[in-house]
């Protein structure tokens, strides 16, 4: 599905990645943790498109996708989620997510100006593919709210659904649980279990460990930059080095 | 259902939009001298340039400092080819438009490549050049000391324009068309990626959204809206000079964008009568007026940051979703009570672009 060769990204002298090989298979929940600064965020933002890398490059289905424009890479199926979830507050839940299916349609300014059928069949299908995406992420019953009411687990649930309606194929979660109750981040958990059950791959960052021990299938360990282990969650609770690095270490202790 | 709420649904019907059209027409009938008519045309021109900040401020979400430079480029380029080179009046009106675009469209493909803040100072300076090059280049411009004589846009031997009753319905007539393009606009996908691109780059990005061009579109499209207004005013006021690329224009159309609501429909129009009738009827305090202009803009950005109609409309929605969870709380007790209408999603959506 992805597969990813020496990437490297250097600001200045600092390298925020630095030589890291990996492949993520299809189907699949990939887990990417490590302490804060270890390159996490900088890893997605170069899948994504966000920055080009300095070396190394990224195939995705056997396409190489490396340097590629972030809009590009959107439209080949990779899709989404930030930190922060920022949406129009002013609007309706259900009117956020209908730009989500922009990028699978064709209308220009004329379309607009004379009105077109292909617009206006556009605009059908962009909305019923929203009201499909909040069904899947189980907020059809707050899709008539000003997004601005919604709780962070709702808005959350927002982005998720605003990445799916993109038709993706690969989605990159970056810590999709941050700053949201126990409870909630189970409920969040199933949701991806979801996303994955209905073919679509998942790539997430996440600090929440037991989250990511009982979700993910394949973890990659980021320390500085560089990639100090991979492997099931079983092997990665039990590599020394990773012990060593993070799980031991005094500021993640309580992630 | 109380009368508030009847009165408030009935701003959102297409019954209020021939209400609104309708009073335009009959305004001449009941102003009660010619310069308020003259005074609601000029508003009208403003107006137009004013929805075409909203496009590329309110619904796109950047701050572009130089809409009143490229309101100037519209009258100039009016001026100068019907005074200088004895072009038709509506070939050069044409003209304008065009010029708008094009330059519009080369300052945007440099200025665009820069966000936020660092692109709104970048157009400040646009803006300024543009005032300089009006102001200096006396060759093509005649410097200083303005263009004089334009003429009245052409009736065609059927109408008189330099009446300013005729000009009253022409400027309401080419008001009318720019709210329905910025609706069409607003309502579309098309209007949904600038908001995309409003709530954050990077997220429009991730949704597969060409930054570049839409901006640059959305761009384009504000200066040929602000350049058509401009090439409107020159056929109207008859003397244009440097003044007209003033960045106090711009700032103005800020306010009126402010008041009225950024990002709505309704908002530009809204804020430019209002501040501009506003200003009228406090004439008589001369430069004073702005101890009571400045106040009312704080009290008004620190409670209604939407404006005027942005807050109306939030209020309703959050009405109407409150109105849509009762619905669905009582159909659910009681479900043979077939008689209850629930309010649709659909119409409360059509509520939120307005």
């Amino acid at each position: 599905m992805l597969k990813i060769n020496n990437l490297t990204k250097r600001f200045g002298g600092l390298a925020a990645v630095n030589n890291v090989s990996i492949e993520f298979d299809a189907n699949k929940i990939n887990a990417i943790i490590g302490p804060n600064g270890a390159g996490k965020s900088t890893f997605f933002n170069l899948v994504a498109g966000a920055m080009a890398p300095t070396e190394g490059s990224i195939e995705y289905q056997g396409m190489d996708i490396t340097g590629m424009a972030c809009d590009r890479i959107a439209r080949l199926g990779i899709a989404r989620t930030f930190q922060t979830t920022s949406l129009f507050d002013e609007s309706t839940v259900l009117d956020n997510l209908i730009v989500g299916h922009r990028l699978r349609t064709q209308s220009r300014l004329w379309d607009v100006i004379i009105n077109s059928k292909r617009l206006r069949d556009e605009e059908k299908k962009c909305r019923s593919r929203a009201q499909e995406v909040l069904d899947f992420v189980g907020l059809s019953h707050i899709g008539h709210r000003i997004t601005a009411d919604i709780s962070q687990e709702e808005k959350k649930r927002v982005a998720f659904a605003l990445a799916l309606a993109t038709d993706p194929e690969l989605v990159l979660l970056d810590e999709p649980a941050g700053g949201i109750n126990p409870e909630e981040t189970e409920n969040l958990a199933a949701l991806i279990r979801k996303m994955v059950e209905h073919g679509v791959t998942v790539c997430l960052i996440e600090h929440k460990m037991d989250m990511i021990m009982s979700l993910a299938d394949k973890i990659m360990v980021l320390d500085h930059g560089e990639k100090i282990a991979e492997g099931t969650p079983e092997q990665i609770r039990n590599n020394p080095v990773v012990i060593e690095a993070y799980l031991g270490s005094d500021d993640d202790a309580a992630a | 259902m109380n009368a508030l709420h009847k009165i408030s649904d009935f701003f959102m019907t297409p019954a209020m939009k021939i209400v609104m059209i309708v009073a335009a027409l009959l305004f001449p009938f009941v102003a009660s001298n010619e310069y308020q008519i003259y005074v609601m045309a000029l508003a009208f021109v403003w107006a137009i340039a004013v929805y075409g900040m909203n496009i590329i401020t309110g619904l796109c979400g950047q701050l572009n400092l130089a809409h009143g430079g490229f309101f100037a480029i519209g009258a100039y380029t009016l001026a100068i080819l019907t005074v200088d080179h004895g072009w038709a009046f509506w070939w050069a009106f044409v003209a304008a438009g065009i010029a708008g675009a094009l330059l519009g469209f080369l300052a945007g493909v440099v200025s665009l490549r820069l966000k936020e803040h660092y692109f709104a100072i970048f157009t400040l300076c646009v803006g300024f050049i543009i005032y300089l090059l009006i102001d200096k280049w006396e060759e093509l411009t005649h410097g200083a000391l303005g263009i004089i004589n334009i003429p009245a846009p052409s009736g065609f031997g059927l109408v008189d324009f330099t009446e300013t009753t005729p000009f009253y319905y022409l400027a309401l007539v080419f008001m009318v068309l720019s709210i329905w393009l910025a609706a069409r606009i607003a309502n579309s996908l098309l209007g949904r990626s600038f908001r995309a691109i409003r709530i954050s780059d990077e997220l429009a990005a991730s949704l597969g959204i060409n930054l570049m061009r839409n901006k640059v579109l959305a761009f384009v499209l504000s200066t040929t809206y602000a350049s058509v207004a401009g090439a409107l005013y020159a056929g109207m006021v008859r003397f244009i000079g440097p003044a007209e690329a003033d960045v106090v224009h711009t700032f103005d159309m800020i306010t009126f964008l402010l008041v009225g609501g950024i990002g709505t429909l309704m908002g530009p129009l809204f804020g430019t009568l209002a501040i501009t009738w506003l200003t009228q009827s406090l004439q008589f305090l001369e430069e004073y007026r702005m101890i009571v202009f400045g106040p009312l803009l704080v009290v008004l950005v620190i409670f209604f940051p939407r404006g005027v109609v942005g807050t109306f409309l939030t209020w309703r929605g959050r009405r109407l979703a409150a109105a849509h969870e009762t619905a669905q709380k009582e159909s659910a007790s009681e479900k043979k009570s077939q008689t209850k209408k629930a309010v649709t999603p659909r119409n409360q959506e059509a509520g939120n672009h307005a």
